[in-house]
């Protein structure tokens, strides 16, 4: 295949030494194997989540998103935006999708960008990188590429809610989107059938201001992990993944658990069954080790 | 005109909604199914579901809506929005309710995602990208000192296995990541925020 490209957000999480910076590493690492080159928009900025309602507003919040996108347009015209973080790119998308539908947003939208000396089309394609996987490349071609299949490893397909909602990756369900699991078997491993938390909800940033509750969410998607028999749980989110991951000691603390679960990405999950080694897979930034991709990796 | 007369009827606090708030002029398409009510991760925790404030603010009553803690309460997950029969973009308007009543200085007070927004936003403005240190002493300290020092020793071992993993770097406190064009992003924001404010509409 020839090499394709792309416009690239890459995001707050994924900075170095930020809580996603072994994602950064392992997305590197997948994208050099099946040649995709990621221009990172230059300077871009943070798009607020979906937390940056309150503060932030309508218009402000939609500008940020605005010109990052005005970057993309100048720096890499014509080419798809991607983003890695389900946050990011839902912020991004929607911006795009309500600047084209919305005329009088687009105006005002201009307006507050020319004050930094910009303007915004918003005519690029707002993608998320598990999108570009099976649309562009296709589970045949990814499987290709596999040189250690992840053999004997049960694994858990957590899609989380905003890779999966209110967008999606087309042709899939809300409910039961099984995407996930296709790319868990494509690298050799073993999904868990009907994992039942698949699509709950992790509390998102409500982890940071309400602790208790969104562990109670967490709790339960670790738990029916663990009834599925997992070894542990991939994600495409560096939200679910540093929630899921971080605070099962927190959990087994006050649930009287004994939670030990491994949470990874899928681009960890594709660069180990590409060969690759820890370091390139982003492994070393686990906080719980999936000692099996350890041991594969090795 | 027959529209004079509808609206006349409708009450203020719905037109004030359609008006002011992102998204508001959808409140009117709600049917009370409650579809949305069974959806809210977080709904066994707070006093209202969407479904009964829309129903809340066709009946006018401005004050429990907006000092409502239940737009606080919403994790984003868009399961209200893929599942709603008619379509509303529920998330949107929580969200757009959370933000009008902040503005209007009638959300709940210390209420905790309120607090933690306002960092989050005032955070990522400063210099265009999120500092997670900064961010998070923030959220240890958000509710007094000695309360914060309690909460961060709790979050220690945490956050000593996010630094040895690379994942949290303690240099971020002398400055961390930012943009560069700090200047025209100040900029964007602070028109942004002139036209959105020129277009509130007063009521009360
Ligand atoms: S979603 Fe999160 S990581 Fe992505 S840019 Fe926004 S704040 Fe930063
Ligand atoms: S599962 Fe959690 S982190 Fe992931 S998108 Fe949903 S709320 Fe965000
Ligand atoms: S799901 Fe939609 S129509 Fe049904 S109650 Fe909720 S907002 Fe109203
Ligand atoms: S997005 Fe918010 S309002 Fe909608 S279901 Fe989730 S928590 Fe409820």
């Amino acid at each position: 295949m020839a090499k394709k490209e792309y416009s690239f957000y890459p995001g707050c999480s994924s900075q170095k030494a930020a809580s996603g910076s072994n994602y950064q590493t392992s997305v590197e690492t997948m994208c050099d194997v099946l040649d995709i080159q990621l221009n990172t928009i230059p300077d871009w900025n943070c798009c607020a989540a979906s937390i940056g309602y309150a503060e932030g507003g309508e218009l402000p919040r939609l500008a940020l998103s605005a010109r990052n996108m005005a970057l993309s347009e100048q720096a890499s015209p014509g080419q798809d935006i991607v983003a890695t973080c389900a946050a990011c790119w839902l912020a991004t998308r929607e911006t795009k999708e309500r600047l084209n539908a919305d005329e009088e947003l687009m105006k005002e939208t201009n307006e507050a960008l020319a004050a930094g000396g910009l303007t915004v089309k918003a005519d690029q394609n707002v993608r998320h990188m598990a999108e570009v996987l099976i649309e562009d490349f296709g589970f045949d071609e990814l499987g290709k590429h596999v040189k250690k299949p992840l053999e004997g490893i049960k694994i858990a397909g957590y899609v989380g809610c905003q890779t999966n909602r209110p967008f999606g990756i087309d042709g899939e369900s809300f409910e039961n989107p099984k995407y996930l699991d296709k790319l868990v078997e494509t690298m050799g491993a073993e999904p868990v059938e009907n994992y039942d938390k698949k699509v709950s909800c992790c509390g998102g940033a409500l982890a940071f201001s309400e602790p208790e509750k969104s562990q109670a969410l967490i709790k339960d998607i670790i738990e029916a992990a663990y009834d599925g028999g997992a070894d542990m749980i991939v994600t495409p989110c560096p939200v679910c993944q540093l929630n899921v991951e971080a605070y099962q000691n927190d959990i087994n603390a006050k649930y009287k658990t004994k939670f030990n679960m491994p949470v990874v990405y899928y681009s960890t999950l594709m660069s180990v069954a590409y060969g690759k080694d820890r370091k390139q897979s982003g492994l070393d930034g686990q906080i719980i080790t999936p000692k099996q991709l350890e041991e594969i990796a090795k | 005109m027959a529209s004079d007369a509808i609206n006349y009827y409708r009450n203020n606090f719905l037109k004030e909604v359609e008006a002011n708030v992102e998204e508001g002029a959808w409140v009117k398409m709600c049917m009370q199914c409650g579809v949305c009510a069974g959806s809210c991760p977080l709904g066994n925790a707070w006093e209202h579901t969407p479904q009964k404030i829309f129903m809340m603010i066709r009946a006018g009553k401005r004050d429990e809506v907006l000092s409502s803690d239940a737009m606080w309460m919403c994790t984003s997950c868009y399961n209200c929005i893929a599942r709603c029969p008619r379509e509303l973009p529920i998330t949107h308007i929580m969200h757009g309710l959370a933000n009008y009543a902040h503005r209007l200085g009638l959300a709940p007070k210390n209420q905790p995602t309120r607090k933690f927004a306002t960092m989050f936003w005032n955070n990522l403005t400063k210099k265009g990208r999120v500092n997670e240190l900064k961010l998070g002493i923030a959220l240890y300290f958000m509710n007094g000192l000695v309360n914060g020092i309690k909460v961060a020793i709790k979050a220690m071992p945490l956050g000593m296995s996010m630094m040895k993993t690379k994942r949290l770097s303690p240099m971020e406190i002398l400055g961390g990541h930012g943009i560069k064009d700090t200047s025209g992003f100040h900029a964007i924001l602070k028109k942004a925020r002139e036209i959105e404010d020129a277009k509130m509409k007063k009521f009360d």
